[in-house]
């Protein structure tokens, strides 16, 4: 996890809140990682986490995790994660089909229906087990990406029905988070990713997004963070709170910045 | 993901076969810094393989793509278990030549090559593969090109003193190095190389029979026997791992030429909705699934200009790891433009993937224009080239047209009477860098 990103959005491992879903979005860039954050974050806020890990191997969350400070390997052999590798899967289900339903069925049918089979992978990975001890803090699903479900054939409404699922047994019921990223393709005129996206950010409680810059490439500011937060949990505070910082992500760290109100000068 | 070293089966991880980088580098490249152990205990010692090297960044393994220039820009070469994607220029003219490039290096460095197509036969394709030149008579190449523009004959050491004032660009072709060829390609690539080498082709009409049976998967039969295909090769030679008797480990090259144009039985190419609109996109997937389990690396051409959804477009560029554009001049307004006036084409980095990282190697040079001479292709930048420099160190060795003009005129002119054609040539950004030249003599 990253320390700056912390105090910007005011959280702590120790203090992490509960119930929420968090939309991570990027635009004109690449925002994986803010994924790479929220899976050290809650690892080593104790809690359990299911990793559905569609767009890399784990031999690479494994690596940037270590220099963040988590290894994925131990948290999985010590239970507290489980992760859906994406890639490995598809292949398994394409060429060696599986009898009992598998988490990527959809991939070898020809019209993608729901998203059942998954959902049904992350009710049993983070169903709290109720033995003596208190072994984790609370469950927690991070999705990296969705915009692959739709590249996969799945329709958005398919993809909405399954975070709404996700959301009332992990959010409500067991008190966890959700997170999930999603790609915006901006003025490459995708409806169904704006659908999916528009449907999630109506349902999310924070929202960062990851921005290119207008200006184009830049070397000492890789991109602009938005941070939105909705859904104030307190009644009392009345308006949805907007940050913007402007980030470079360097080797171990990220460094954030106000965006300075002067122009650029070369 | 692939690194310089892979796990015997002992230790075969639930994770991807191929284990993050090893502590198994035979070669002389040192890391410092803690390593990363994961599932790497127990990992027999690999002897590198022929024609890779680890990234100077995190020990991922690298193939070349048969251009060094473009090796360059895309942070050393090709990781091994990653797609490049090269978007085909308008009329497939410069395209063909980074995939022949591509199997040609994967030739001479002792690769296995699977050559998927549906236009050409991969016995053909193979046959006109370009011959590699061997270090002296790539030197001889240099030496006519600048004979050529009629330079003195001590612009040689002019150029040595410009490559120390650009320390990080690559050598030429050192005689030594097994990493990156050069090639020729008005030569066709010796018989006996391909008789020697290892490959497989898929060619659609012969694969593909006309009663074809239903498959109850949306892709098209075309992509799905291509996967089959490939899965198998994969699987029987052992790339992935799966025969671990196997004791000389080699990486397979896939190159794909032309996938989504109709005659792979795609007609995304043809209608913006389209039915097999996702058969495409989860192709790329799946087999991406598949490189990043096994020591192969895969190009494949696609035409998306003729892709009518930009949609697609997006989703098929989030899907692949690198991805390069062609843009060449032909039919452009750009053709008459004076910038672009000596070459043929743009070359556009859309995508470099950030691969066990969280920063990836970006070159800092945008503007990046091909030019296809007689026997090599070569891609400069637009934008240092004003001065006098380029991005390429194989660039290097070509003197820009305006430095023809710089020493005739040095004799004639003071600085002050630049000719009109030189006024014309060079804007104001490169002046002063000729000004400081002729003053220090060195033009």
């Amino acid at each position: 996890m990253f320390p700056e990103l912390n105090n910007l959005l005011n959280t702590t491992p120790e203090g992490a809140e509960q119930g929420k879903l968090t939309l991570l979005c990027d635009a004109k860039t690449d925002g994986s990682f803010l994924v790479h954050h929220f899976l050290s974050f809650y690892l080593k806020a104790n809690c359990k986490v299911c990793f559905v890990a569609l767009v890399q191997s784990f031999s690479h969350y494994n690596m940037v995790g270590q220099k963040l400070g988590v290894s994925l390997t131990t948290a999985r052999e010590r239970g507290q994660l489980v992760v859906l590798e994406g890639l490995k899967s598809a292949v398994d289900i394409f060429f060696r089909p599986q009898e009992e339903p598998h988490p990527l069925q959809f991939l070898r049918e020809a019209n993608a229906g729901d998203l059942q089979p998954l959902y049904a992978f992350v009710r049993d990975a983070l169903e709290p087990v109720d033995c003596g001890e208190a072994a984790w803090r609370c469950p927690v699903l991070l999705v990296d990406d969705l915009s692959v479900l739709l590249s996969l054939g799945v329709g958005p409404v398919a993809v909405l029905d399954f975070v709404h699922y996700c959301r009332a047994t992990v959010c409500r019921e067991w008190k966890g988070n959700v997170v999930a990223l999603v790609h915006d393709s901006g003025d490459a005129e995708d409806e169904e990713s704006d659908v999916l996206l528009n449907g999630l950010s109506h349902q999310s409680h924070l929202i960062l997004r990851a921005e290119g810059l207008a200006t184009g490439f830049c070397k000492d500011v890789h991109g602009q963070l938005r941070i939105l937060w909705r859904r104030p949990l307190q009644p009392t505070t009345p308006r949805d709170r907007s940050l913007t910082y402007q980030y470079k992500i360097q080797d171990k760290s990220i460094f954030c910045c106000e965006p300075s109100s002067e122009p650029y000068s070369l | 993901m692939a690194a310089a070293g892979t796990c015997g089966t002992g230790t075969r991880s639930t994770g991807s076969m191929v284990a993050a980088a090893s502590t198994n580098n035979v070669t002389s490249f040192q890391r410092r810094g803690p390593r990363a152990s994961g599932a790497d205990s127990g990992c027999s010692r690999l002897v590198s393989i022929a024609g890779t090297r680890p990234s100077v960044r995190n020990g991922q393994l690298l193939v070349s793509t048969g251009l060094p220039a473009l090796d360059q820009l895309l942070g050393g070469g090709l990781a091994v278990g990653t797609v490049l994607l090269i978007e085909e220029d308008k009329y497939n003219i410069y395209s063909p030549l980074l995939f022949k490039y591509f199997l040609a290096e994967g030739i001479v460095s002792g690769h296995a090559l699977l050559v998927a197509s549906a236009k050409e036969d991969p016995a053909d394709i193979l046959q006109k593969l370009p011959a590699p030149l061997i270090d002296d008579s790539y030197k001889k190449e240099c030496d006519e090109d600048v004979c050529s523009h009629k330079m003195e004959p001590d612009i040689k050491m002019k150029i040595a003193w410009r490559y120390q004032l650009l320390p990080k660009m690559e050598a030429g072709p050192v005689s030594s190095s097994r990493f990156g060829h050069y090639y020729d390609i008005s030569k066709r690539i010796p018989q006996e190389l391909i008789e020697t080498s290892k490959w497989h082709g898929f060619f659609l009409p012969e694969k593909i029979s006309s009663a074809f049976n239903v498959e109850s998967c949306s892709l098209t039969p075309g992509y799905m026997k291509l996967l089959q295909f490939i899965q198998n090769i994969i699987y029987k030679e052992g790339f992935d791992g799966s025969n671990p008797q196997k004791k000389q480990k080699n990486i397979l090259r896939i190159g794909i030429q032309n996938l989504g144009s109709p005659l792979w039985g795609d007609d995304i190419c043809c209608t913006e909705n389209c039915d097999t609109s996702h058969s495409l996109t989860k192709f790329l997937y799946i087999l991406r699934g598949l490189l990043r389990t096994s020591l192969s690396a895969c190009i494949i051409t696609m035409p998306t200009h003729l892709i009518q959804n930009k949609a697609v477009i997006a989703r098929v560029t989030n899907l692949s790891d690198t991805v390069v554009g062609l843009e060449s001049f032909i039919g452009s307004e750009k053709e008459t433009n004076p910038l672009y006036k000596d070459y043929h084409g743009l070359i556009h980095i859309r995508q470099i993937p950030r691969l066990n990282n969280l920063i990836y190697d970006i070159s800092d040079v945008k503007d990046l224009a091909f030019k296809l001479k007689k026997k090599l292709f070569t891609i400069e930048s637009t934008s240092s080239r004003a001065h006098g420099r380029s991005s390429c160190g194989t660039m290097l060795r070509y003197p820009t047209a305006g430095r023809v003009e710089s020493s005739q005129t040095r004799d004639q002119t003071l600085i002050p009477c630049i000719s009109r054609q030189i006024r014309y040539r060079w804007t104001t950004r490169e002046i002063p860098e000729y000004i400081f030249n002729y003053i220090s003599g060195q033009v």
